[in-house]
């Protein structure tokens, strides 16, 4: 393996990674604030199909982003409404939106498109373009860190650098700021809150805002930015694995990146190498492409410590009496 | 003359669906007394209280704050208007830091730090000024409850409160921790502040407060100068009955040793030893209470004890060994055994609150010959036996078809004492028998373990209520971090001692 395939794999990870990062984070505001929220996948996925539909037909991929992501919005606002007005049980919301978002998209998109559920593909402006970050040209050339820079960190869409700044954003959001207490808070003792005057219910609502947002914004990155166009259930199990990488991050943003620049790295391999020879033995395909799943399960089962998740999560707030 | 009441309410009223918990309730409170609210149970104090703090919207009446009229729509209203309150119940995030506890919800801009440089200072001054002193920037989860209750405070002061209500502050406490945090109220009145102070205990109001209002079903009975009433008359007031305040009961008369423990140790699941190596015997005819600070191994005990935890060393009943980790170290083995156990928390332990008090009545002896009719249950012999049960025990509403938790504390007691005291045991352990229990209940509760006592069955009582082992056990052991601290009779101690006793002074020098 030569040090340009290995940039290329990163180039790839970094790529694969976005759409998890951006689910991941969606997650960590929704369940810090005390929603759990296994509707990710759906959400990401209506966003997918409308930002897809919308850029083809407006031939703009800006009027795409913003139409995926208030799709997206609007699922949260049916989570939001089910479980924080409606203090119903947060999983089966999940659960139905989900289904939801599956059954609507490839419906709408056979009604609309007539090309057994998918969107027409998607050029020039309708897509996302990449962006060439200063000076990678002038640095490719420095050995080691030159490709490193210009192939793997520059050369990508928008939306993947939006995807990292939100990290550190996230990161001053929560700890630097009041809304971030008060949001940390909610997941932790809404009572808490609520007795120090300040609103459990418009602060998730809040919360699952950005979360739909958030969503809004993997979504449209898969169909306008990684791909393109919107192919039924294109996401493929992304929204759960960005729960399994929420849990591995321990629901911290830093650590988030990395768990989901892992997942992605594993799936830029399994793409990379259909099987792979180890010498011993070969892994056969099947195995390298269920590799990201397998490791979900791996975490998902408990493998990676201690994970505490907040205190509140998942209960719906009533106040005592 | 005359400066406005500090609070002042007038008519309140409060229905939850056909409960009318707060019924046409005025008061009014002077700024700078303490004044208690006393009443049982259920007697809607702090419905009254949470309606004050703006979590509750009342019916009807309106709320006077020095004079002028406000309206608490939410807690933020409450706050404004200079309101305090620290519940029974802390409302702390407890992986937050004290300081970040204190600035929650009243933050001075959309940036976290200068509102916690500003805290931090403000902090420091509180400490000084009322003897408020807590690390600020420990963990909520890292310290202890007595700390917990002081940042609850300092929450309120932090937010300028005038007035401040306590729910239950010393259930928590030891009574060293609650001797400490009556004198903070005493410092906090002497700086002008109000305090409203809602109990049970009326040793409590006795001791710290100016005034006090009873209240009973909802309704406000009376309100009077402290110095002006006794316990006795408070009681009475409260029930609305005459009620026998002391336990009255003639001098045990030991007979065998019915229970006989030596070096008992527990381990739990998270590798801690919470037991010690304790030995005690408790004999026929005789009350042995275990008095502690929550959390010092006793609860471990009465699972040992009980069959529901395993420990090691040697626990004998009536001579004979029992087993403590094999096949029959299980609660039905223990029953069997004649130990009859009422557990501390009644609602997790001792009955299954969406069953209906019949079936309550049978479990743990369930596999009774009395209850079977061939493979099934004999359901009418159960409901019969329980309705029997619930007439003896007074349970209220008498009705065996309801399900456990529509019954109050004392009367879900009542259920889980009679299924437990009518199976005749030799031995009853009994964990917090009046936790949650109102005062008319309480009574009956403690004439129900003397009558057993006088019918030659050894007791093992565990309460974290002083006032109650002191009433009601023949000897006291005190236990304090899994070991017992010693031994003494009710008659030649009193609670100071036992304080310390609890807090791990042995006491042998005083």
């Amino acid at each position: 393996m030569d040090y340009l395939t290995i940039i290329q794999i990163f180039d790839s990870a970094l790529r694969l990674a976005t759409p998890l990062l951006f689910a991941c984070l969606a997650g960590l505001f929704s369940e810090r604030a005390g929603i759990f929220d296994i509707g990710l996948e759906g959400k990401m996925l209506i966003a997918a199909f409308f930002s897809a539909a919308t850029a083809y037909s407006t031939g703009s991929v800006w009027m795409g982003l913003l139409a995926g992501v208030g799709a997206s919005l609007a699922l949260s606002a049916i989570h939001g409404l089910a479980s924080i007005t409606f203090r119903g049980n947060q999983l089966i919301s999940g659960v139905a939106i989900n289904f939801l978002a599956s059954g609507l998209t490839v419906l709408i998109g056979l009604s609309w498109f007539n090309l057994g559920g998918q969107t027409p593909s998607l050029n020039g402006a309708a897509r996302f373009q990449s962006i060439e970050l200063p000076f990678a040209e002038t640095l490719s050339a420095v050995p080691i860190f030159g490709p490193l820079y210009s192939e793997v960190l520059s050369g990508h869409t928008f939306l993947v650098y939006v995807a990292l700044l939100c990290v550190p954003l996230t990161w001053y959001v929560l700890y630097r700021t009041r809304f971030g207490l008060r949001l940390r808070a909610v997941g932790e003792n809404p009572a808490a809150v609520d007795t120090a005057g300040i609103s459990v219910v418009a602060l998730r609502y809040a919360a699952v805002a950005i979360c739909g947002v958030l969503c809004g914004l993997a979504g449209a990155y898969l169909a306008t930015g990684l791909g393109a166009s919107f192919v039924k259930e294109m996401t493929a199990g992304r929204g759960f694995i960005a729960l399994a990488a929420l849990i591995f991050a321990k629901w911290r943003p830093w650590y988030a990146l990395y768990a989901t620049l892992l997942f992605g790295l594993l799936e830029a391999i399994s793409n990379r190498y259909p099987s792979l020879d180890l010498g011993v033995v070969t892994l056969p395909s099947q195995f390298m492409q269920a590799l990201p799943y397998i490791l979900t399960v791996v975490i998902l089962a408990g493998f990676v410590g201690k994970a505490v998740p907040p205190r509140a999560g998942g209960e719906p707030y009533v106040k005592e009496r | 003359m005359s400066t406005a009441p500090a609070i002042e309410l007038k008519g309140i009223s409060k229905s939850f669906g056909p409960v009318q918990a707060n019924k046409d309730i005025s008061i009014s409170v002077m700024p700078g007394t303490i004044h208690g609210i006393i009443g049982e149970n259920g007697a809607g104090k702090s419905t009254l209280m949470s309606i004050l703090y703006g979590f509750y919207k009342a019916d009807k009446g309106e709320v006077y704050i020095s004079g002028k009229k406000t309206m608490i729509p939410d807690s933020q209203a409450a706050i404004a208007a200079g309101i305090g309150m620290v519940f029974q119940h802390f409302k702390l995030v407890e992986n937050f830091t004290v300081l970040e506890n204190v600035i929650l919800g009243a933050e001075d801009g959309a940036m976290l730090a200068p509102s916690l440089r500003k805290a931090r200072k403000e902090l420091t001054a509180l400490a000084a000024e009322y003897e408020l002193n807590v690390d600020p920037d420990a963990l909520i989860e890292d310290i202890g409850v007595g700390m917990q209750q002081r940042v609850e405070i300092l929450k309120a002061l932090y937010r300028r409160a005038d007035i401040l209500i306590l729910d239950e502050p010393t259930g928590v406490l030891t009574p060293a921790e609650a001797d400490q945090l009556f004198r903070i109220l005493h410092r906090l009145k002497e700086e002008g502040k109000t305090i409203i102070l809602i109990t049970h205990k009326l040793r409590e109001i006795m001791e710290a407060t100016d005034t006090v209002s009873v209240m009973r079903r909802g309704e406000m009975t009376a309100t009077v100068k402290t110095s002006e009433t006794s316990p006795e008359h408070l009681a009475e007031l409260m029930v609305g009955r005459k009620v026998l305040l002391r336990v009255d009961k003639e001098p045990a008369t030991p007979g065998e040793k019915v229970l006989e423990v030596e070096n008992l140790r527990v381990v739990d699941a998270a590798g801690v030893e919470r037991v010690k190596g304790i030995s005690l015997e408790v004999r026929a005819g005789e009350i042995l209470g275990i008095a502690g600070v929550a959390g010092n191994g006793q609860s471990e005990l009465l699972e040992v004890l009980g069959g529901i935890e395993n420990g090691t060393g040697t626990i004998r009943v009536n001579g004979q060994e029992l087993d403590l980790t094999g096949k029959f170290s299980d609660a039905r083995s223990r029953r069997k055994r004649g130990i009859a156990h009422v557990p501390e928390d009644r609602q997790r332990e001792g009955l299954i609150m969406d069953f209906k008090a019949w079936e309550n009545t049978a479990f743990g002896y369930d596999d009774d010959d009395a209850y079977q009719a061939g493979l099934l249950m004999d359901n009418a012999a159960i409901r019969e036996d329980a309705q029997g049960k619930i007439e003896r025990f007074d349970v209220r509403p008498a009705n065996a078809e309801l399900e456990a938790k529509s019954f109050s504390g004392g009367n879900q007691q009542k259920i889980v004492l009679a299924r437990e005291i009518e199976r005749d045991p030799d031995l009853l352990l009994i964990g917090q028998p009046t936790r949650g229990v109102d005062i008319g209940a309480i009574e009956f509760i403690h004439q129900q373990i003397v009558a057993l006592r006088d019918k030659g069955k050894a007791i093992l009582l565990v309460s974290v209520e002083l006032e109650e082992i002191l009433s009601l056990a023949d000897r006291v052991a005190v236990i304090f971090d899994g070991q017992l601290m010693g031994e003494r009779l009710p008659s030649e101690t009193d609670e100071k001692e036992l304080g310390l006793m609890m807090a791990g002074m042995t006491g042998e020098t005083t």
